[in-house]
């Protein structure tokens, strides 16, 4: 495996020089295409590049582009796996490289190329195995033609073809040039399972040995030759505007250059970050006291609670709700409350543009590459073929890194300034102008049969919404789609983001706030809130069906085998129904989202006098449908779980005086590595559909955790994060 | 002028002695394996070695760490046992953390000629992963451990 670190040189440097057999995908609304991409010098093909995903040079270096971004999930692995297992090359000739944003490499789930949704593998799986598979049925092609020989007497194989009754053989660098003059097979032969070299094996991360060594590239390590660096000063409220700042006074600081008012605030460019920062204190920028200044955390409880008994838009009716309640034997209520929680990637948010007469660089950490170059192409009136996104890694994506806030900034400065500018957040400025995952509050009453079957469901849910600020044009009849994930989906949905439950008589209202918080997806967007109320319930009316909750389930699942099945499988390996001792509890929970089911179960352990919650154990099961690779896929299902836990136990934002006071990790808590629990992940053998794997495995850990707790001290946790001060308070309550 | 050791070269460099370590290391050594997490001490991500012990780079200013031996991520040998370890035991994801992670675990691992895994892992409660990969840390740790009993 060549995998050549990503260095500052080479993403200056304008590459991409062809001598080979290229392929390349062309996503169309009605499918995909593959096209002959090699490159024609002087009229003579000098590679062979079938697809735009990957070349094949005479000194047969198979070099693989991957258009998503790496996150950590190990996609610069995975879709380099796929082609090169259909192509059948060998690992060792393989090169890596990050594509830049180009129409090709977009992802057919969003018509975007785009690293969000789970989508990378389950988005490229068949394109990329088709252009594999036909790049291997060319070179065998070319080989035959060279031989004179039936191509069915030939094979592929690690990277040359071989004539089986003559032993000759010529390596892919060998065959490229010619093999870049045949024509592209639509529909080549794919591989049976059982021939895969690499799907679905366990095949080391390419990006981890840079990352080790200190070396890999993230977008705060650019470094463009005579660059500024920038901070922007930001307003301290929502709508707030400047009144007044002192230009002239910060200008005059040892090393500032210039300041520039830009869309989200006020940059200080400097010639180091230490002259910028400093810049930033000395403009006292006065702000107005923006739009809501009353604005605090419990202005936000109490609002998303009376958002409830505001009138709000059905989202879904099935059956007759109100009917069937009316006729219940039992009924069960309840209301649950999910606040803000930030991102918080690692690496706070940053970019560094380089403005010039006809074209726009752009080096950025960005899971969103055609938002980013539309964004710059509209703030500078370039086309958008004239903005050149270099993807850096990224630290942390999470969601947050969907959007195009954080470059534009870099780019209008750049502008104004003519050199290139690279605009750092600091970690407090990441908290504070984040678009946090939404605050949700929500009301179930369903009714119970004689049977203590479920009959009905009437569930309000008062939201932020995330199309609102992601793309409000999509917000169909006042219905926002996104908040409602993991209970209700678009018609034929990419995401598969409903409930797994049939649910008879089911009724779900949405009323959208109109608070100034921005929101977007956070991973898994709003399905793990949702599943939290959802599964969460699901146990409170099994307690009052007096029913394991397992059994309660199942009924309602006689039509989603795989949900029964993650849902079986992890009570198998929990060892479910087993007495726990005193203190102790279990609780399960599951969720589907982005084609992958996902069930947990959590082992607690909770200490009633001074209200902590010890999470012992969390056992996930995971269909999610083909591997590709395998560890990095239980790696997620980990992470995860983590950040589920972190959720669940910790996180929080905080507001005051009408904007964000939660400032670092000294207020905001994030979990520990001593509060995480042995995490124990069994994969589903399935050649069901192939599903994503970096955002389902979140949703089941909270609400499993929280019906853990009532199963070891009888509380029911309504609300996010579960702190020692709630334990107390609903023990007290009891 | 202020003279630093670094990875074992000497640099001289024409700054102010209450910049922090953390962004001269970066913007004027151009060592951007050292990462700014929070700029307050709490994360991590920016551990370095001052003469062999883990401190918070974005907490210390030059001044202070004049005249003393100052180790990157970029001078740990590849041949550490926690940098084979993390290999090993595909311990990162995002990564960006994992540098200072690195360093902290090494330093904590040269405290004692022979270290206790579980004491090490529960010294690390200072550093912060957004991925979650503390499953696999204390993986890493476990291994780095076993790599240096069995090399002596």
């Amino acid at each position: 495996m060549m995998n050549k670190p990503i260095s500052r040189r080479s993403f200056l440097k304008k590459s991409l020089a062809a001598t080979g057999l290229t392929l390349a995908v062309s996503v169309t609304p009605f499918g995909y295409k593959l096209l002959n991409a090699s490159d024609q010098k002087e009229g003579k093909l000098s590679s062979f590049k079938p697809s735009v995903w990957f070349e094949i040079t005479p000194d047969n270096v198979v070099t693989i582009s991957v258009p998503n971004s790496e996150m950590g999930q190990g996609v610069r692995t995975a879709l380099p796996m796929i082609v090169a297992d259909e192509l059948e090359a060998d690992w060792k000739q393989v090169r890596i490289i990050q594509a830049p944003a180009a129409d090709p490499f977009k992802n057919s789930v969003f018509d975007s190329q785009i690293t969000v949704g789970s989508a990378s593998v389950r988005g490229f799986y068949e394109p990329l195995r088709k252009a594999g598979a036909a790049g291997r049925a060319m070179l065998v092609m070319a080989a035959a033609q060279t031989w004179q020989v039936p191509e069915k007497e030939c094979e592929a194989s690690m990277g040359t073809v071989r004539h089986k009754n003559s032993g000759r053989s010529l390596t892919y660098g060998q065959l490229c040039q010619k093999a870049a003059k045949l024509q592209v097979p639509q529909d080549p032969t794919l591989k049976n399972e059982s021939e895969f070299r690499y799907m679905g094996k366990p095949m080391p991360r390419v990006d981890i040995p840079e990352k080790v060594a200190g070396i890999a590239v993230y977008g705060l390590d650019i470094n463009v030759p005579d660059m500024l660096y920038a901070v922007i000063a930001r307003p301290t409220a929502y709508g707030a505007k400047p009144v007044s700042y002192d230009r002239k006074e910060a200008e005059a600081v040892n090393g500032v250059r210039k300041v520039v008012p830009t869309p989200n605030g006020i940059a200080v460019c400097a010639e180091s970050l230490d002259a910028a920062w400093k810049g930033r204190d000395t403009l006292h920028v006065k702000w107005g006291e923006g739009s809501h200044p009353g604005l605090s955390s419990d202005f936000i409880e109490q609002h998303f609670i009376e958002g409830l008994d505001k009138p709000g838009v059905p989202a879904l009716k099935i059956g007759d709700a109100k009917k069937a309640l009316g006729e219940a034997r039992k009924k069960v209520e309840a209301t649950y409350f999910l606040p803000f929680v930030a991102h918080v990637t690692m690496e706070p948010m940053n970019s560094t543009a380089y403005v010039q007469k006809d074209r726009c660089d752009i080096w950025v950490p960005t899971q969103a590459q055609t938002a980013t170059q539309l964004a710059a192409s509209k703030l500078l009136e370039l086309p958008p073929e004239k903005v050149h996104i270099h993807t850096t890694l990224l630290g942390c994506g999470l969601g947050r890194r969907a959007r195009a806030d954080f470059v534009i900034d870099a780019v209008a400065a750049s502008k104004v300034v003519g050199k290139p500018v690279k605009v750092v957040w600091s970690r407090e400025e990441d908290m504070k102008y984040d678009f946090y995952r939404a605050a949700t509050c929500q009301r179930i009453v369903a009714g119970l049969d004689s049977q203590g079957r479920l009959i009905g469901w009437s569930h309000k849910i008062a939201c932020s919404s995330i199309l609102r600020y992601l793309n409000p044009a999509a917000i169909k009849d006042g219905i926002d789609m996104y908040s409602l994930g993991g209970i209700v989906d678009y018609p034929d949905s990419h995401h598969h983001n409903q409930t797994v439950y049939d649910i008879p008589n089911f009724y779900v209202e949405q009323y959208l706030s109109d608070l100034p918080v921005p929101v977007s997806p956070w991973r898994s967007v709003q399905n793990a809130p949702n599943a939290f109320v959802m599964e969460c319930f699901m146990d409170e009316m099994a307690h009052g069906a007096g029913k394991d909750p397992i059994e309660f389930r199942l009924p309602l699942l006689k039509n989603n085998m795989r949900a029964r099945r993650v849902l079986e499988t992890v009570a198998e390996k929990a060892g479910w129904g087993k007495p726990v001792p005193k203190g102790k509890g279990r609780g399960i929970a599951q969720h589907s989202c982005f084609g992958t089911y996902v069930a947990q179960v959590a082992e607690v352990s909770v200490n009633e006098k001074d209200g902590t919650i010890k999470v012992d154990r969390i056992v996930a099961a995971v269909d999610c449908g083909p591997v590709v690779n395998p560890d990095p896929l239980i790696a997620q299902i980990e992470g995860a779980v983590v950040m589920g836990l972190s959720t669940a136990l910790k996180e929080q934002v905080e507001f005051a005086y009408g904007g964000v006071k939660s400032a670092n990790f000294d207020d905001y808590n994030i979990i520990r590595m001593s509060e995480i629990p042995d995490i124990e992940v069994h994969i589903i053998k399935s050649r069901e559909k192939i599903g994503g794997i970096g955002e389902p495995g979140v949703p089941p850990t909270a609400p499993a955790v929280a019906n853990a707790v009532f199963n070891a001290a009888g509380v029911r946790l309504r609300r996010l994060p579960m702190t020692p001060e709630r334990v107390l308070a609903a023990i007290r309550q009891k | 002028m202020i003279f630093l050791n670094v990875n074992g070269k000497s640099y001289e460099i024409n700054v102010s002695g209450d910049l922090p370590l953390l962004w001269v290391l970066r913007d004027y050594l151009k060592l951007t394996g050292t990462k700014y997490g929070c700029g307050i001490g709490e994360c991590g991500s920016c551990t370095v070695h001052v003469d062999g012990k883990a401190e918070r780079s974005c907490r210390i200013s030059i001044g202070e760490v004049r005249g003393g031996k100052i180790t990157t991520i970029e001078g740990l040998p590849e041949t550490h046992p926690v940098k084979r370890a993390w290999i090993e035991e595909q311990v990162v994801q995002c990564g960006y953390c994992q540098p200072g992670v690195i360093m902290q675990v090494s330093a904590l691992l040269s405290e004692s000629p022979n270290p206790d895994p579980e004491k090490i892992i529960s010294g690390m409660d200072n550093v912060i992963c957004r991925c979650g990969t503390y499953p696999r840390i204390k993986r890493g740790i476990r291994k780095a451990v076993q790599l240096m009993r069995k090399e002596g």
